[in-house]
């Protein structure tokens, strides 16, 4: 059963729809908090947002991903097309295997990151916070290439922490264990075909869990069950914001202004600027941005992101970032407070030349931190 | 594979040749490329009918005199059969104007209208100046670059330099339409229709869509004959001037090989490396150089995916709906114009009555129609050029608009109820024209697009417009003649300064190779 | 009866409230000339059928009203109330519609019901009209430089344009080159690719305008009215509460709080020119009113060629006014409804209904109303923008009653060259009424009284020339330092101590009151008072 057609002419009496996962959440959901991700309710915390970072970071935690954008990229051209689109070799990403990416357009700016998944041979899904067909088509000039978004025909379930691979195994995914980082595979389940890939947001040990959306609440339930003694627990958009602070990943329109939606073109940022060069490759032909990001790595960046470890324990979230002498350096971009390192962590966005490593800056002009 | 010294022009319309010329002089060993069996693209004079000879492009009015000079076109075999015609402004009912380059006479014009046509042509002229001083430069970018700065500050003094008045005057019309200059200057409707007309040549616009005051400047913007605008024939046709062009390159050592359709633009990683010619021969070169327009460069030879995604969603957005259709007829006989005396029929014959009938005209093809009663240009060329046609017969050639690209019916349906539509139209002015003609062609802009391989059958490789000008066209940061691949550049009429047989692009991309 | 005063501002519309009320703000005598009993101009709420329905008889709605203005004159204290209407709907004839929803992710998945992509280019296309509109803001409430001066303060105020478009960067000062000459149909065909979805941009680029969306230059026209804003929301929309007279009514109030004195009921027959210089007016009924500055907030036909002596004026100069383009292009129907209608294609009690309603479903379509115009007779296929504010304001209606707000495009000022007759300004009405009647079948029965108005009544009634709603087409040739004459951009007549702050001035008509603001701030300057007119914001 189709949860929703978004096509109808009375989408509009609902602002958001639930979930594949909507019944399982609403069981969950002691706090009766939603929030809204895209066309989805999503949760915020289901019982404390803490004890689910907890779940996820010593156990593991189940979060509800089906609102991520999903396109489907087909036909003959699909890697040079997929090529010339990203920034990453994607030639490199062999069947079976996930690569994390971003894209730019022609001023080096990035206009999204995502995950890309080699399903098959020539056969991938772009997995992405915005929506993206508008770029994606435009694209498609000069290509032989079909571009589906299939958002809401694959429900998915981001199951991450240390005890989230034996769940698996015992719900039944054999195998399971020899899935290497990155790699996807897939699996039957009850009759119909489980995608699984060792991804996610959190930098521990994790999976994803790909399925149609009839299937949704089955694979919720089997999982639970197998998880009941292993500490799995539901977990919330708060928590995982946490675990992707703490691992160190960025986040659109948190991090960086996607570029499609920048009023002021310098709010934008560069694959440099927020520590991603490793995922910018000359040596593979034309793509979008080279140009911009040629002369940008000639003349050098504009910004950087850098981490901080903050003294104290103060919070640092939406502060301004200061050199010794007061002068304007940036700004945090996220901040938590980690509980993994005791410490005042944060993301932060600094003009060049500022904190260059070991230098020491101030946080709203005072508390001094170092990096 | 990539031999550096080696320069390849694909298509040998007039600014291939003129680029090959320059280029050559300069020293390069340069081949150009041409897919027709004969030189001269939309110029080329070509057979119609058995002994008709004609060339699409009929009037010569923005031939660069420089390049005339420098590529000494005359000894390279260019001699001009008539100069500085008239426009003849024909009414149905046989009154007409006699339109020269600073007089208007005819019966039925009044003595201020008469007055008002010397100051039009003197504030238009002194505007046209303006763009035409810009045909010879390469745009510049809009950047705080030195080089940038200057030439903007130039293009600034030059306009502060027309003088206060015609200065706010030309910052008031450079922008607006046609229909309301003539409106603020005249009376007389055929005297309006036929101004009206020259802005609208060869453009997707009527009387009044804005940029036509642009467009009449840009007509009037050559110093061909000594006034602004004034036309010329060429005899021969306007193949004569290509074949002189071909003929100044070939004696500056360019080769040109005809018959040779390229298949695609090579590349050598990021670089161009040469074309492949649909034969499958390919000849190294580490600069090429097209001709053709940005549109069929970057999608059909280049291919799309070998620039970014922006750039290409650029190209593709430029707009070229051609909108003129060429005919061509061969006559036994001179027709009867009405009221017009044999003499006058070697003059340039407009039907354009007023400014309504053209803006009706263009009307039917922002709909995908051709007009229901078309505006037409009209030459003679035999009259002037015996050599066109056999002993005593004679040639007509006239621009008909507006006859849309993308016919709504289709134009293998429409071409027979569109070829009516225009003998009609002729008959109601010449009432013999049927039983003259012995042969007759009529080329839509499909058929020039796929005659020609002009996209959208558009004779400046895309719209003339103020957002696709100067360093606008043929789009953004690629108006530099240089493309964002390395190794390729533009040299055709899709880039500044447009077309129109001018020769200025062709020069201007080989000054930017020269200058490399 | 003759009094002096330190200036006489002529024409109590928003744009001369706005001018007298700075002027009175600045220690000046100010006297305000109406020819009408009603203060407002075409920002009037008038009692047209009965005594408890209040329609806005001209200008409905409201965005462009500059913030600036809004507080400094403390228009809040006075009264107004600028109230944000939600929604906005485009519906086709095939009995789809396309609404325009206040939620980011129901107003995209409406999109998304007619083309996937084109939802997802919304996005971009809103992103880079925003990017239009705060270049332009900027510029408002600053007096246009004339190029072709060597002063100073010219020289200045284009350097200062110079260095901010420098600032958008190379990339956006092309776009920004590009936006200024398309036509809103070629601008939309670069972002979208269904019929619908352009329709529904489309109407923006030629409200007011004597253009067709497929004139190069009317992307202007559409920036024009999404340059605007309701509480910093750019490009949103609102009513001003009890109609768009509570915007004049609240100038009146802040004008003679600041001691500025009213005359309504006759307009001036004459301004006095003497030695050169403007001396005063002279007004129909004959009284006289002496001042040293005179500020005219007429359009500019109107005020050089009707209300002035020829004599006291260039010849040259008065050339240049007759070819001034101020062409009617728009009318209005003004509706009172014994009940709300039913648009068969919208979900009974839509939201969408709040917001302004357009039935036409593609740019051809709105292209082909304009050919009707071009050809001297009223679209027969109108573009209408249709409202119906006591959906959001209940104060003008009585309860279950509404007040309907009709604005069509094209209507000529003159019908094939012959000055409108009766009749044909109720053929109008009916052509309009047929229409919406089509949509909302039994719309005829609800009518209860109908306000028929084409440029010919706009003119009467309210002045405005051939019933241009901007005082004058916003064209290249007639914006900046070109309006509305270049070389008198700067608010200055051509007489000394004879001024303009009407629409006809830059930048424009659209119930901004920044014309006003503008000519007051030089009127101070020029008489060495202080300023107390507002620098614009800058947005963050």
């Amino acid at each position: 059963m189709r949860t929703v057609n978004f096509s109808q002419h009375d989408h509009y009496r609902n602002a958001v729809f639930p979930s594949p996962f909507h019944a399982r959440q609403k069981e969950h959901n002691q706090l009766r908090e939603w929030s809204r991700w895209s066309d989805y309710l999503s949760v915020p915390a289901y019982w404390c947002a803490d004890m689910e970072y907890f779940a996820g970071r010593n156990a593991c935690g189940v979060f509800d991903i089906t609102p991520m954008v999903k396109h489907l990229v087909t036909g003959p051209d699909a890697l040079p097309y997929l090529n010339r689109l990203m920034t990453r070799d994607v030639s490199k990403i062999k069947p079976g295997r996930v690569g994390y990416s971003v894209w730019c357009n022609e001023q080096g700016r990035v206009i999204d990151d995502g995950t890309i998944f080699h399903l098959e041979e020539g056969v991938y899904r772009i997995c992405s916070q915005e929506h993206q067909i508008d770029w994606f088509m435009t694209n498609t000039l000069g290509f032989d290439v079909n571009i589906v978004e299939d958002t809401h025909d694959v429900a998915a379930l981001a199951v991450q922490g240390p005890t989230s691979c034996a769940i698996l195994k015992d719900m039944g995914l054999q195998g399971i264990e020899d899935l290497t980082p990155f790699g996807l595979t897939y699996f039957d389940f009850e009759g119909t075909q489980l995608m699984v890939s060792r991804t996610g947001y959190t930098g521990d040990l994790g999976y994803e869990l790909w399925i149609g959306p009839d299937h949704a609440e089955r694979l919720w339930d089997r999982l639970f069950d197998a998880g009941k003694h292993r500490g799995i627990k539901a977990m919330g958009s708060d928590a995982l914001e946490l675990l992707r602070i703490e691992a160190g990943f960025i986040l659109a329109g948190v991090d960086f202004l996607p570029a499609m939606e920048a009023v002021r073109p310098s709010h934008t940022r560069s694959p440099f600027e927020l520590g991603l060069g490793w995922l910018v490759h000359f040596d593979k032909g034309v793509f979008n941005g080279r140009r911009a990001l040629q002369e940008e790595k000639e003349k050098g960046s504009r910004f950087h992101l850098v981490k901080l470890d903050i003294d104290g324990n103060k919070p640092a979230n939406q502060s301004f970032v200061f050199t010794k002498d007061e002068k304007f350096a940036g700004t945090v971009t996220s901040a938590m407070w980690s509980p993994s390192a005791k410490a005042s962590i944060a993301l932060a966005s600094l003009e060049a030349p500022h904190g260059k490593s070991d230098s020491r800056l101030e946080l709203q002009g005072h508390s001094p931190l170092q990096q | 594979m990539t031999d550096s010294r080696n320069i390849v022009i694909i298509g040998g319309g007039h600014n291939g040749l003129v680029c090959a010329a320059y280029l050559a002089k300069a020293g390069r060993k340069v081949t150009v490329v041409e897919a027709a069996a004969q030189v001269g693209g939309a110029a080329a004079t070509r057979e119609f009918a058995p002994g008709y000879r004609a060339s699409v492009a009929h009037l010569l009015y923005l031939l660069d005199q420089e390049i005339n000079k420098d590529l000494a076109l005359e000894s390279n075999g260019l001699s001009i059969a008539a100069s500085g015609l008239d426009t003849v402004a024909l009414a149905a009912d046989g009154n007409h104007l006699t339109i020269g380059a600073d007089s208007v006479e005819g019966a039925g014009l009044s003595s201020e209208d008469k007055a008002a046509y010397k100051e039009y042509r003197r504030f238009m002229s002194k505007f046209a100046a303006v763009i035409g001083g810009l045909h010879n430069q390469v745009p510049p970018r809009i950047t705080y670059e030195r080089n940038d700065l200057i030439t903007l500050g130039k293009l600034a003094l030059k306009v502060r330099l027309l003088g206060r008045d015609d200065m706010r005057e030309f910052l008031r019309i450079a922008g607006i339409n046609i229909h309301d200059i003539l409106k603020e200057n005249f009376d007389n409707p055929l005297l309006k229709g036929a101004l009206s007309m020259d802005a609208l040549l060869g453009t997707f616009s009527g009387p009044r869509s804005n940029n036509s005051v642009f467009t009449a400047l840009h007509r009037m913007s050559g110093n061909n004959a000594g006034a602004a605008g004034a036309v010329s024939i060429p005899a021969g046709g306007m193949g004569a001037v290509t074949d002189a062009l071909a003929a100044a390159a070939t004696r500056a050592g360019a080769e040109i090989r005809t018959g040779s359709p390229v298949k695609q633009i090579l590349m050598d990683g990021m670089q161009v490396s040469g074309v492949e010619l649909t034969n499958g021969e390919q000849i190294a070169a580490a600069t090429v150089v097209s001709n053709a327009d940005p549109r069929t460069t970057i999608m059909d030879l280049l291919g799309a995916r070998n620039v970014e995604a922006g750039f290409a969603r650029k190209i593709n957005n430029i707009r070229a709906k051609g909108n003129a259709a060429k005919l061509h007829l061969a006559l036994d006989d001179l027709p009867g114009f009405k009221g017009l005396s044999q003499e006058q029929l070697g003059q340039r014959l407009v039907i354009a009555p007023s400014v309504e009938y053209v803006e009706l005209a263009f009307n039917h093809c922002k709909y995908g129609e051709y007009s229901a009663h078309p505006v037409a240009e009209i030459t003679i060329p035999s009259v002037h050029d015996s050599s066109l046609a056999p002993d005593g017969k004679h040639v007509l050639s006239a621009i008909v608009q507006y006859a849309p690209h993308e016919l709504g019916a289709g134009w293998s349906e429409g071409k027979d109820a569109f070829m009516k539509v225009v003998f009609d139209l002729l008959s109601a002015y010449a009432p013999d024209i049927r039983e003259k003609t012995v042969a007759s062609e009529l080329l839509t802009p499909q058929d020039l697009e796929s005659e020609f391989r002009l996209t959208g059958g558009h004779w400046h490789h895309g719209e003339l417009a103020l957002d696709q000008f100067l360093m606008l066209r043929p789009v953004p940061k690629s108006a530099q003649y240089r493309a964002p691949v390395d190794g390729l550049y533009f040299c055709g009429a899709g880039c500044h300064p447009g077309g129109g047989i001018m020769g200025s692009a062709g020069r201007n991309a080989a000054n930017v190779i020269l200058a490399k | 009866m003759t009094k002096k005063y330190d200036a006489i501002v002529i024409g109590a519309g928003h744009n001369g409230l706005t001018n007298g009320a700075y002027l009175a703000k600045a220690g000046m005598k100010v006297l305000m000339v109406e020819k009408n009993d009603f203060i407002g101009g075409a920002t009037v709420s008038l009692e047209l059928y009965k005594d408890d329905w209040k329609y806005s008889n001209c200008s409905y709605v409201c965005s462009l009203l500059r913030p600036e203005v809004y507080r400094s004159l403390n228009l809040a204290k006075y009264g107004l109330q600028i109230v944000p209407y939600g929604g906005s709907a485009t519906i086709a004839q095939n009995g789809d519609y396309i609404g325009s929803y206040v939620d980011p992710d129901v107003a995209r998945r409406e999109v998304a019901r007619h083309s996937h992509r084109d939802a997802d280019a919304t996005v971009r296309y809103d992103r880079d009209i925003m990017r239009q509109c705060r270049f332009i803001r900027q510029f408002l409430l600053r007096t246009p430089p004339d190029p072709t001066s060597f002063k100073p303060r010219d020289l200045l105020e284009m350097m200062y344009m110079g260095k901010e478009a420098m600032k958008l960067g190379e990339d956006l000062i092309y776009d920004t080159m590009r936006f200024y000459t398309m036509s809103i149909s070629d601008f939309l065909d670069e972002y979208f690719e269904n019929p619908l979805v352009k329709a529904s941009h489309s109407g923006s680029g030629i409200i007011g305008s004597a253009l067709g969306v497929m004139s190069p230059g009317t992307a202007y026209v559409l920036l024009h009215h999404a340059m605007g804003d309701v509480d910093g929301s750019m490009g949103a929309w609102g009513f001003a509460r009890g109609g768009m007279g509570a915007i004049a009514d609240a100038m009146q109030g802040c004008f003679t709080e600041y001691g500025g004195q009213t005359v309504t009921g006759s307009g001036v027959k004459q301004i006095i020119v003497k030695n050169g210089r403007a001396k005063g007016v002279v007004l129909e009924n004959g009284d006289e009113y002496f001042a040293d500055v005179v500020v005219s907030n007429l359009t500019l036909p109107r005020t050089f060629l009707e209300c002035m002596d020829p004599k006291d004026l260039d010849p040259g100069f008065l050339k240049k006014v007759r070819n001034f383009k101020i062409r009617g292009s728009s009318g209005k129907l003004n509706i009172a409804l014994d009940g709300l209608p039913r648009f068969t294609a919208l979900p009974e009690g839509s939201e969408l209904a709040r917001g302004d309603m357009h039935l036409i479903d593609s740019t051809e379509r709105l292209e082909r109303a304009y050919d009707d115009w071009k050809n001297g007779i009223w679209s027969q296929d109108p573009y209408i923008d249709m409202l119906i504010p006591s959906l959001t304001d209940p104060t003008m209606t009585p309860p279950g009653k509404h007040f309907m707000s009709v604005f069509v495009q094209y209507v000529p000022p003159k019908v094939h060259g012959k000055d409108w007759t009766d009749d044909q300004v109720h053929q109008f009405g009916q052509t309009v009424i047929n229409q919406i009647e089509e949509y909302a079948p039994g719309f005829k029965d609800l009518i209860l009284h109908v306000e028929i108005r084409t440029p010919r009544e706009l003119e009467d009634e309210v002045g405005l020339t051939a019933g241009n709603i901007f005082q004058g087409e916003l064209t290249m040739d007639q914006l900046l330092f070109n309006r509305p004459l270049p070389g008198f951009a700067q608010y200055r007549g051509p007489v000394r101590g004879m001024y303009m702050c009407g629409s006809s001035t830059s930048p424009g008509g659209g119930v901004m009151a920044a014309p006003g603001a503008n000519a007051a701030r030089e009127i101070l300057g020029d008489l060495r008072k202080t300023n107390t007119v507002p620098e614009g914001w800058l947005d963050d």
